[in-house]
């Protein structure tokens, strides 16, 4: 899925260098240079990406190997779609291996007809597919007390995009019948920690997904195999992933990833709760940090840009320092809360340049500076930062990240 | 007589509508048991509701840490490889935040439901209710939010008021982002 996207010049050359150069005319004159009169290999069940590929999630060091997080490599991405195999993960006690046969969800509480619903039984009911991010309420955390990440998969890489493919929740609600007074929905996992969630009513009657479906395929139990929640636009600890109980609930159940996390500290001492959204931002893929530029020319800077409020409207881009800002061109179509790939014809002179991207969404809210978040929110909040993230490019070609 | 039939056919229809939306549209699954109920209905509310029978004391609850809990959170819940779990009040509005569950936990009842859904981390579910509540009134204790001789129960948990009970706000984003 992601060979559908051009391919940056930048891997072109990588290709070129890692082969011995000049190969740059495709796969068919590739074999015929390297192998002529030698078959290939024979046709196999299930498809593996090329051996020289080496693009992998990288896992931040946690005291336990159960949980913790691990990052998508962005600055390898092409196109808009996150490989599965790619997708960051976020897990709290491991990841389970479910019999989808023997898995129920069961939709209790405050309703007319509790009921119990095997997957099988769930896939018969009308589904729709939707191409989502999801976005840890963790990501970017490092750049909130300046230790900024030194590349573009530590920094921004709890963020992924996938097309989902399940029942509207809203639907099954309907089936159960819900009872006046409900107004959240208490969600449960069937991992070790039975991970919990309070949502509340009004958004699992507007547009969450009880998705079993992950590009193309069933979701990887990484992801929350067989059943998961999907909720737009929303932090990704909300999409409970192994879903076995929807509670229907007249309050929020104030459980420990609600309250002692995923909940925003404030200078003042504060805390903000139930902070579910995600804002705009973006970020530049191509120069980030840790690549060198093989040399000076002309390149396509790229990189992504999505929010949780809907549709990207504009991505800026400065590659002076943020004196001044130019529009980026944007891969249509721009799905709402989507990654929406940008573009820039861009000439690396071999003088020191220092780039970032600034995304506008549709409700018209502007990816602020990291000191506009840090004057308001301090840096004791760990969660939601979507910051300009800004680049040096430097004139020996290595890319860094740096503090402006 | 044409508006006669049409008048009696919306009606029917009506009805039939009316009918539809009370009951399942497409049938599938089985009503939930009783058993899958309690099974997956564990989760606590902040009101002590779906609490189960049973106490434990501050006592009772030392021993069950030092067996079950001090491997990874320390003694005296200080912290190891597991969250620290006493101390850091005063500290939420300082730059050296200590966010623990004396400090910044809202609920009681939230850390009898965290501890029976999700510890010990590495075999959950092992506690009885009455070793839950136990532990809990221990590490309350730790934190001088009950004193030595507290018991928790179904009752008495409900009516903690956790120091940062008030702490917490509704979001009132976005508060940054709408102007250059």
């Amino acid at each position: 899925m992601k060979h559908f996207g051009r391919s940056s010049r930048r891997r072109l050359l990588q290709m070129g260098a890692a082969m011995g150069g000049g190969l740059l005319a495709g796969q068919q004159k590739v074999l015929a240079w390297d192998t002529p009169g030698k078959l290939g290999t024979p046709l196999g069940p299930y498809g593996e990406r090329s051996p020289f590929e080496k693009a992998v999630r990288w896992r931040r060091e946690s005291g336990t190997p159960e949980t913790g997080s691990s990052f998508t490599p962005l600055q390898d991405s092409v196109g808009t779609l996150t490989p599965s195999s790619l997708h960051y993960e976020r897990h709290h006690a491991g990841i389970p291996t479910i019999d989808p046969a023997k898995h129920r969800l069961v939709v209790h509480g405050m309703v007319d007809r509790p009921l119990s619903m095997t997957v099988a039984e769930i896939r018969r009911l009308p589904s729709v597919t939707r191409t989502l991010v999801l976005e840890c309420g963790g990501n970017s955390a490092s750049e909130w007390a300046a230790r900024t990440g030194p590349d573009v998969q530590r920094s921004y890489g709890l963020a992924s995009c996938s097309e989902w493919t399940g029942v509207p929740l809203s639907l099954v609600l309907a089936e159960v019948g819900v009872r006046p007074g409900a107004a959240w929905v208490i969600a449960e996992g069937a991992d070790a920690c039975r991970m919990e969630r309070s949502i509340p009513l009004a958004k699992a009657m507007d547009d969450i997904l009880l998705a079993y479906g992950q590009n193309g395929e069933a979701i990887r139990p990484a992801q929350g195999y067989p059943l998961r929640l999907i909720i737009p636009g929303w932090e990704g600890n909300t999409s409970v992933k192994w879903l076995h109980s929807l509670k229907l609930t007249d309050q929020a159940y104030m459980a420990r990833d609600e309250t002692a996390k995923y909940s925003d500290l404030m200078p003042d001492g504060k805390t903000r709760i139930f902070t579910y959204q995600m804002e705009a931002k973006s970020v530049i893929t191509f120069p980030s940090g840790g690549q060198t530029m093989p040399g000076r020319g002309l390149y396509e800077l790229t990189g992504l840009a999505w929010s949780g409020r809907g549709r990207i409207e504009r991505v800026e881009i400065t590659t002076d320092g943020g004196r001044s800002w130019v529009n980026a061109q944007l891969q249509e179509p721009r799905l709402p809360i989507a990654f929406t790939r940008f573009r820039l014809p861009w000439r690396f002179d071999g003088r020191d340049a220092v780039i970032a991207s600034r995304a506008t969404d549709e409700s018209g809210y502007i990816q602020p500076t990291r000191e506009a978040l840090v004057a308001v929110r301090g840096t004791n909040s760990i969660y939601h930062f979507n910051g300009i993230k800004y680049w040096t490019v430097k004139a020996d070609g290595t890319v860094t990240n740096v503090e402006v | 007589m044409w508006k006669c039939s049409a008048l009696a056919l919306v009606l029917v229809w009506a009805g039939a509508a009316a009918l539809t939306a009370q009951s399942p549209k497409y049938g599938v699954g089985r009503p939930a048991t009783p058993e899958e109920i309690r099974d997956l209905g564990a989760a606590i509310a902040p009101d002590g509701g779906g609490l189960p029978e049973g106490s434990g004391s501050v006592a009772e609850g030392r021993a069950v840490f030092a067996a079950r809990c001090a491997r990874c959170h320390g003694p005296k819940g200080e912290g190891a490889v597991g969250a620290t779990l006493v101390g850091g009040q005063g500290t939420l509005g300082t730059p050296r935040p200590l966010k623990t569950v004396g400090s910044f936990w809202p609920y009681a009842t939230t850390v009898w439901d965290y501890i029976n859904r999700a510890m010990p981390f590495d075999e959950p579910g092992l506690l009885k209710p009455p070793e839950v509540y136990a532990v809990v009134a221990y590490i309350l204790n730790l934190n001088s939010i009950i004193g030595d001789e507290g018991v928790m129960d179904a009752r008495s948990l409900p009516k903690v008021k956790m120091p940062n009970r008030d702490g917490f706000v509704a979001d009132p984003r976005p508060d940054v982002g709408n102007a250059k």
